[in-house]
């Protein structure tokens, strides 16, 4: 499937939107008007809007615990992201989420996840309800290589397969799980290698060169949406920050390692791409179009700090579905 | 009127469940041959045995439009699930702010009393009861188990079904016609003036038997089933207790941060109620002990109808 220069631009300014919201709650992290945990996705951008430009609205993703970037890419809101993270009543959960919490189903992101492995049998189970309908819906499981050493990987993967559900399961491979090298943790370097024992497809790409992460995507969609089932594609790339802004953890992974992957940065690949190879994009453009970028990340931040927080008796709403319950303690 | 188990109660519950509505479906790792027959391997399927993503893809789909019904067999086996129970199924409407509704139904049995040893014997629902998200229930009869099963089904909310395995051949009378019977509601399955006996499951039948026993030596014992532990009818008990005086609390499982201890809280925090009391409260549970194997060890360890009357004798002594 071939991109319109108009879809490449589209997609990086997705890329660069995820950038460009991570520095700035990074930032804000640090600050302290964030709180909790951050785990930046800048490095990774390839990899969500690689793989989400191949999918309809309708289709559903679940996250991770570093979830920012799939948001973006399946069409959030800056502004109730950014209210979320600042623990606003605006935010996408009322406050009650923040960073590894974001969700919106009404466009199909089924959740960050703050539990690694978590997600993956429950987006299997979106899969599975897309096969009831019959309505040729399909649903994508991100996941980092450390998710794939994980029992609800194999248990679900292979039920995904055994019922031929129209899945796409995504291994974002950075390397590392938290601070561990995969080296210490995988006996083959390949995830996508699994994917020959549960008899399913299994393909490994550059996860920072966005057109070989879009055309693994769309062969996967394909495949699913015509019921064949689902397909394990394996991206490698690489997180530029540590594992998490906590100032706790540090990183201990080697500079010029860190460097080596800097110069592989899918934002600037696909900016040279535009401009050298195809003449899409003039410096005037690109520094525009980030312009443009900046002022919607503002706005995001003007927005957040424009809601309220939630009130404080409001810790008591949405326990259940409905309103009031008379349960014990609230 | 008819006359089912129940087993059969909870299997026709399901069935009649599904034939109302197209987005019930139902996953365990053994697929019931009858609503197999009737509605198909799509919607009634054989899992593999992974109650971790079983319990994950209900969870999925349930956020997803359907309402699916996971039974894990035995709670044993629901502690295999445990990270998609507790982090997930319990949270996940709370921490995205109530975006959409997860109504799912997890069944699992409870319970000793057939040699099965530690692993296939015990009744964990205090574990549950203590994740806030989790609603559960635990009824006693067929009528009760038909009429909640149905109600938990139509329920937006994850909903654990306890059911007492020594339970699943008691016979009983249920409606011919559709019923439900709403979740938080207890039952006084006995009427009586002297002491309050709340026992759960299959010691609510322990329980009636010991009032029989109690009847004849002058002592009129109430009892009352709780039915649903969370939510739970804490008003009903408490007007129990201030009616009789005397509490005495039955449990199959052990006492240590029990359901028993709940119930002794939600009584004796409530100042009405407190005064009220003429004696202290009396639990009678199994012993704090994983459940042995041999008859003899096995039966020492649970609660039954003489460990039941005794304790209504303890407190009859005491004031």
């Amino acid at each position: 499937m071939s991109l319109s220069p108009e879809q490449q631009r589209d997609m990086l300014r997705q890329m660069q939107t995820i950038r460009r919201f991570e520095e700035r709650a990074s930032d804000d992290f640090h600050d302290g008007s964030i709180y909790g945990v951050v785990h930046c996705y800048i490095g990774e951008e390839a990899v969500a809007v690689g793989v989400c430009a191949a999918l309809n609205q309708d289709d559903q993703i679940i996250s991770t615990h570093r979830g920012h970037g799939h948001c973006i890419a399946k069409g959030a809101d800056l502004n109730r992201m950014m209210a979320e993270l600042y623990g606003r009543e605006a935010g996408y959960c009322k406050g009650k989420g923040g960073s590894m919490h974001i969700a919106d189903f009404g466009i199909g992101m089924l959740g960050a996840n703050g539990i690694v492995a978590g997600g993956i049998p429950i987006v299997t189970g979106a899969g599975l309800a897309a096969q009831l309908e019959g309505k040729g819906r399909v649903a994508v499981s991100f996941f980092g290589d450390g998710a794939s050493n994980a029992g609800p990987f194999h248990e679900s993967i292979n039920i995904a397969a055994a019922w031929k559900l129209p899945m796409l399961y995504v291994c974002e491979n950075n390397l590392y799980a938290a601070q561990t090298p995969a080296t210490q943790t995988l006996a083959y370097e390949d995830v996508a290698a699994r994917a020959a024992g549960y008899g399913i497809p299994g393909v490994v790409v550059d996860g920072n060169d966005i057109f070989a992460v879009h055309e693994a995507a769309a062969e996967a969609v394909a495949r699913a949406r015509a019921g064949d089932g689902p397909t394990l594609i394996e991206c490698k790339t690489y997180r530029w920050r540590a594992h998490t802004e906590r100032v706790n953890q540090p990183d201990y992974r080697p500079p010029a390692e860190i460097e080596d992957w800097k110069q592989k940065d899918p934002i600037a690949r696909l900016v040279q791409h535009l401009k050298q190879q195809q003449g899409q994009l003039s410096d005037e453009e690109w520094q525009t179009m980030d312009d443009e970028i900046m002022r919607d990340i503002e706005a995001s931040v003007a927005f957040a700090e424009a809601s309220p927080f939630p009130a404080p008796e409001a810790a008591l709403d949405d326990l259940f579905a409905e309103e009031t319950l008379g349960v014990r303690h609230g | 009127m008819v006359e089912i188990s129940y087993a059969q109660a909870g299997l026709d519950a399901v069935a009649e469940e599904m034939r109302r509505d197209p987005k019930v479906f139902h996953l365990s790792t053994e697929a019931p041959r009858p609503l197999v027959e009737e509605f198909g391997a799509d919607r009634v399927r054989a899992t593999p045995i992974a109650e971790g993503a079983l319990t994950g893809i209900a969870v999925g789909a349930a956020g997803s439009g359907f309402r699916p019904i996971v039974n894990w067999s035995s709670v044993t086996f629901s502690f295999v699930a445990m990270d998609q129970i507790v982090n997930q199924a319990a949270k996940i409407h709370y921490m995205f702010g109530g975006q959409v509704t997860f109504p799912i139904l997890f069944r699992a049995s409870v319970g000793g009393g057939t040699r099965r040893a530690a692993q296939h014997s015990q009744s964990p629902y205090s574990m549950f009861m203590n994740v806030a998200g989790l609603k559960i229930i635990l009824p006693s009869t067929p009528y009760d188990m038909k009429g909640m099963l149905k109600t938990a089904i139509r329920d937006d909310n994850p909903v654990i079904l306890f059911e007492s395995g020594r339970l699943d051949g008691l016979k009983g009378e249920v409606p011919d016609e559709d019923y439900t019977i709403p979740l938080g509601q207890a039952d006084i399955k006995r009427e009586g003036s002297d002491v309050t006996i709340v026992a759960l499951a299959w010691l609510v039948h322990e329980a009636l038997a010991a009032a029989e026993t109690l009847a004849a030596e002058g002592i009129s014992a109430e009892v009352v089933d709780p039915r649903s532990l969370v939510p739970m009818d804490a008003e009903t008990i408490r007007a129990s207790v201030r009616k009789t005086g005397r509490l005495v609390i039955a449990d199959e499982a052990g006492p240590t941060a029990g359901a028993s201890a709940e119930i002794a809280a939600l009584a004796t925090e409530d100042a009405a109620t407190f005064a009220a009391l003429k004696t202290p409260v009396e639990r009678v549970c199994a012993l704090q002990v994983p459940i042995p194997y041999s008859p003899g060890l096995e039966d020492h360890v649970f609660p039954d109808r003489n460990k039941i009357a005794a304790g209504v004798r303890n407190v009859m002594a005491a004031g």
